[in-house]
C-alpha cells in the first residue's frame, strides 16, 4: 500500500503548558469577540425606551449621590477640585473596573451552557466582556469630557501632559480586571464561596481605592497600604492628569503595573488549567 | 488516511456533590504531586453502571478507549444510556479534556452537540446566524458568503429580522440547524440533535448530513438512539458499553451487537436466586425474553418471539397471564390474556408461556411490555409495568428506507382487478 504520510493537525490530551494563551487561536476567533460585544450591547437595551442613554444616567445619579453623601454629609475633601468632576472621574473609572471584574469573574459559571456544548478559546469570553465594558466606558468618558470642558472653560481645572497616559491607564485597569477576573472565574467553578466573597469584596474594595476621597486625605498606615493598591496609582494619575490635583508620583504607576502584570500571569496560569476541565466541576 | 485517532482515552468523573471534601481532595492531590507520586484518585473508581450503587466516589465514564476513523467515514456511535457516548463526544469536541490518553485529529473539527448554542432570544434571526456561526468557528466572511444559503435552507426567510424569542420552537431549530449544516469542516461531530423539529425537516437534515459524508467526503461522527437514522447514514459503527469499547465494525454488525449486548433491556433473567427474582410471594418471574423469530435483529419482517418463564406459588387456582404491549407514545398496541390453568388446577412450580407476534404486525419503533399475572381473570396477583422493551427496525421498501406512519405495518394479500 502506498498510503500518504499520516499527519495530525491537533492533539487533545491531558497536559498543558502554563502560559500558552493560544493568542493565535483567539485571533482566529476575533469575529466571535465582535459578536459577543454586539450581543451584550443589544441585549442591554432591547425593549428599553431610553436605550444607550442609560449609560449616562447611571454615572450622573451616582455622582449626585456621592456629592450629597460624601461631599455634603461626610465632608470628605476633594483636593480643591470641583466635587462634581472629582466624583464623576472616580465613578467613571470605578464603573469600568468593577463591571469588568464582575463580568469576567463569572466567565465559566455564567457561560457553562455554551462552554458545555462547543469549543472555542475560552479567553474569548473575558476579552469580550472587557471590550464591551470599554464601550460603555467610552460613552461615560464622553460625559466626563463634557463636564470637564465646562470646568476647564471656567478655569477651575488644571490638566497637564499626563493626560496622554490615559489610554495606558485604561489598558492597565482592563488588564487588572482581566487578571483578577480570570483567577476568580477559574476558582469559582469549584468553590462557589468565592463568588459570594467577590460580590461584597468589590463594594468594599471601592472604599480602599481613592474613588470618593483623595490619597492626600489618608494618614499613617492607610497611606502606606494604599500605595500597594494597584488602582491607587491609576486613579491618582487620572485625577492628577485631568484635574491637576492629588499626590501622584510615577513610582505609584510603576508599582501598579508590576502588581497587575503579576496578577495577570497568575490569572493566565489558573485560567489555562481550569479551562479544560471546568465542565466536570462547574 | 486517518481523520481521527483515539489512544487509550479515559475519563473519570466524581460523583455526588462537588463541594464537601473538594478542598481536601485537591490538597491531597497536590501533596502527592509535590512528592512526585501519581494522583491517588486515579487508581480508584469503578465502572460506570448507574443501576448499582457503587462504593467509590469516582467513576470511569470512559475507560481505555482506542479507535481509528478513516477519512470520509460516517461513524455511528451507539450504546445504552450512560454508556459514555456523550462523554466521548465531549472529549472529541474539546469541551472537556480526557483524564488520560490522547486524541489526534486531522483537519478542522466542528461539533454539534446542540443546535442553536448561544442563540440570544433578544437578537434577530440574522444576528443570531452570525453569532451562532461565530461560536461554531466560522468567520464573518464565511457566514456572509453562505448567509442566503443558510436562510434558504432554514425556510424562515420571512422572520429573519425578528427577534428569535418570537419564533416557534420549530423555526428556532430550523434556523439553528441551518447554520450548523453549513459549517465547513473536515470532521463533523453530531449528537442527537435531530430529535427535534418536524418529520419533514428531520428528513431534510438527514439528507443534508448524508450529502456531507457521501458527496463532500467529510468525516462524520454521529451519536443517536435512532437506529434507523444511524443505519441509513453511517457505514461504520462503534458500540460503547459501560464506558468501554464494546464493538467496532460495520454499522449493521454494530447494531446487531448492540441489541445482543443490551440483553438486559430486551430480556429479563433472574440471577439464579429465586428469592431475588422479580415478583412477590405468589409469583416470581424467572425469565422474559423478546427475540426475532428469524435472523439476528428484530425488524418489521422478522416477527417477535416472546417467552415468559415464571414460578407459581399458588396451588389450585385459575392462573392467567396478560401481555400488554405499548409503544413509546404510551399507546396500547394490544392487550392479550391467556388462561394458563382452567379448572382450578394450578400447581406450585415453573410455568412457561410462549407466543409469536407475527411479522408485519408492528411498525418500526420502540415497544415495551406490561405484564399482569391474575387469578380467575379478575384479581391481579402481580403487575409489572415498563418491563422488557425492544425496538423493531425499519426495513427497506425497494431501495428506500422510509418510515411509514401507522402503528402496524401489515402485509395484505391484495386482489387486484385490472381493466
Amino acid at each position: 500500500m502506498n498510503e500518504p504520510q499520516q499527519k495530525w493537525t491537533e492533539t487533545i490530551e491531558d497536559s498543558h503548558s502554563l502560559f500558552d494563551l493560544k493568542l493565535k487561536e483567539v485571533w482566529r476567533y476575533k469575529d466571535l469577540i465582535y459578536m459577543f460585544v454586539k450581543r451584550d450591547f443589544i441585549s442591554s437595551f432591547k425593549q428599553t425606551i431610553l436605550g444607550p442613554i442609560w449609560f449616562f444616567i447611571n454615572p450622573i445619579f451616582t455622582t449626585i449621590t456621592y456629592l450629597i453623601v460624601f461631599g455634603r454629609i461626610a465632608n470628605l475633601p476633594t483636593d480643591d477640585a470641583p466635587p462634581i468632576l472629582f466624583y464623576l472621574a472616580g465613578v467613571t473609572l470605578w464603573n469600568y473596573f468593577s463591571t469588568s471584574l464582575l463580568g469576567t469573574s463569572s466567565t465559566f459559571v455564567g457561560n457553562a451552557s455554551i462552554f458545555g456544548k462547543v469549543y472555542f478559546p475560552r479567553l474569548v469570553t473575558p476579552l469580550s466582556i472587557v471590550l464591551s465594558n470599554l464601550m460603555r466606558f467610552g460613552v461615560q468618558f464622553l460625559l466626563f469630557i463634557i463636564a470637564w470642558g465646562y470646568y476647564l472653560a471656567k478655569g477651575q481645572v488644571h490638566p497637564n501632559i499626563w493626560i496622554l497616559a490615559t489610554p495606558f491607564l485604561i489598558i492597565l485597569m482592563a488588564l487588572f480586571a482581566l487578571g483578577v477576573g480570570m483567577i476568580f472565574s477559574a476558582l469559582t467553578t469549584k468553590y462557589k464561596d468565592l463568588s459570594m466573597l467577590l460580590g461584597f469584596g468589590i463594594s468594599l474594595y471601592m472604599y480602599a481605592t481613592p474613588v470618593i476621597y483623595p490619597t492626600s486625605a489618608l494618614r499613617g498606615v492607610f497611606k502606606d497600604l494604599a500605595f500597594y493598591n494597584p488602582l491607587t496609582g491609576i486613579f491618582e494619575c487620572f485625577k492628577y492628569a485631568w484635574l491637576g490635583v492629588g499626590d501622584f508620583s510615577p513610582l505609584m504607576l510603576v508599582i501598579s503595573t508590576f502588581i497587575i502584570l503579576i496578577l495577570l500571569a497568575i490569572g493566565t496560569v489558573i485560567f489555562n488549567k481550569i479551562e479544560k476541565t471546568f465542565m466536570d466541576t462547574v | 488516511m486517518l481523520a481521527l485517532k483515539a489512544e487509550n482515552i479515559s475519563k473519570q468523573y466524581r460523583l455526588g456533590q462537588v463541594g464537601t471534601g473538594t478542598l481536601s481532595h485537591d490538597l491531597n492531590r497536590f501533596w502527592y504531586k509535590v512528592r512526585g507520586k501519581e494522583d491517588p484518585y486515579l487508581k480508584i473508581g469503578e465502572t460506570n453502571d448507574r443501576t448499582t450503587k457503587g462504593t467509590s466516589e469516582y467513576v470511569w465514564s470512559l475507560r481505555d478507549i482506542d479507535f481509528e476513523i478513516e477519512q470520509g467515514d460516517a461513524v455511528g456511535i451507539i450504546g445504552r444510556n450512560g454508556a459514555g457516548k456523550s462523554t466521548l463526544l465531549k472529549l472529541l469536541s474539546k469541551v472537556t479534556k480526557p483524564t488520560t490518553g490522547k486524541i489526534y485529529t486531522n483537519g478542522r473539527v466542528a461539533s454539534l452537540l446542540e443546535v442553536g448554542t448561544g442563540f440570544h432570544p433578544e437578537m434577530t434571526g440574522r444576528e443570531n446566524v452570525f453569532l451562532n456561526g461565530a461560536i461554531l468557528g466560522m468567520t464573518r466572511k464565511e457566514i456572509k458568503r453562505k448567509f442566503d444559503e443558510i436562510v434558504d435552507f432554514s425556510g424562515v426567510e420571512r422572520y429573519i429580522d425578528t427577534p428569535v424569542k418570537r419564533y416557534s420552537s420549530g423555526m428556532y431549530v430550523r434556523l439553528a440547524f441551518a447554520v450548523a449544516a453549513h459549517l465547513e469542516s473536515e470532521i463533523l461531530i453530531v449528537d442527537e440533535v435531530l430529535a427535534v423539529g418536524d418529520a419533514e425537516f428531520q428528513k431534510k437534515c438527514l439528507g443534508k448530513m448524508g450529502d456531507v459524508t457521501k458527496g463532500e467526503g467529510r468525516t462524520i461522527l454521529f451519536v443517536s438512539h435512532n437506529m434507523t437514522a444511524v443505519k441509513e447514514l453511517c457505514n461504520k459503527g462503534i458500540l460503547l458499553n459501560q464506558g468501554t469499547l464494546g464493538y467496532e465494525g460495520s454499522m449493521l454488525d454494530t447494531i446487531i451487537e448492540y441489541q445482543k449486548s443490551s440483553a438486559t433491556a430486551s430480556s429479563y433473567h433472574y440471577n439464579g436466586n429465586i428469592n431475588e427474582a422479580l415478583g412477590n410471594e405468589k409469583i416470581k418471574v424467572k425469565e422474559f425474553s423478546v427475540t426475532p423469530i428469524t435472523g439476528g435483529l428484530i425488524d418489521i419482517d422478522t416477527g417477535v418471539h416472546v417467552k415468559l418463564t415464571f414460578e407459581n406459588y399458588l396451588p389450585n387456582i385459575n392462573l392467567d397471564t396478560t401481555f400488554e404491549l405499548k409503544n413509546y407514545e404510551e399507546l396500547v398496541i394490544f392487550h392479550v390474556g391467556k388462561l394458563v390453568t382452567k379448572d382450578n388446577d394450578s400447581k406450585v412450580g415453573e410455568y412457561t408461556v410462549e407466543f409469536d407476534i407475527p411479522s408485519g404486525l408492528l411498525n418500526a419503533g420502540n415497544y415495551y411490555f406490561k405484564l399482569i399475572f391474575g387469578k380467575n381473570q379478575t384479581d391481579p396477583l402481580f403487575i409489572k409495568d415498563n418491563f422488557v422493551g425492544f425496538e423493531v427496525e425499519n426495513v427497506k421498501v425497494g431501495s428506500k428506507l422510509h418510515l411509514y406512519p401507522g402503528v402496524t405495518r401489515p402485509h395484505f394479500d391484495y386482489k387486484i382487478q385490472t381493466p
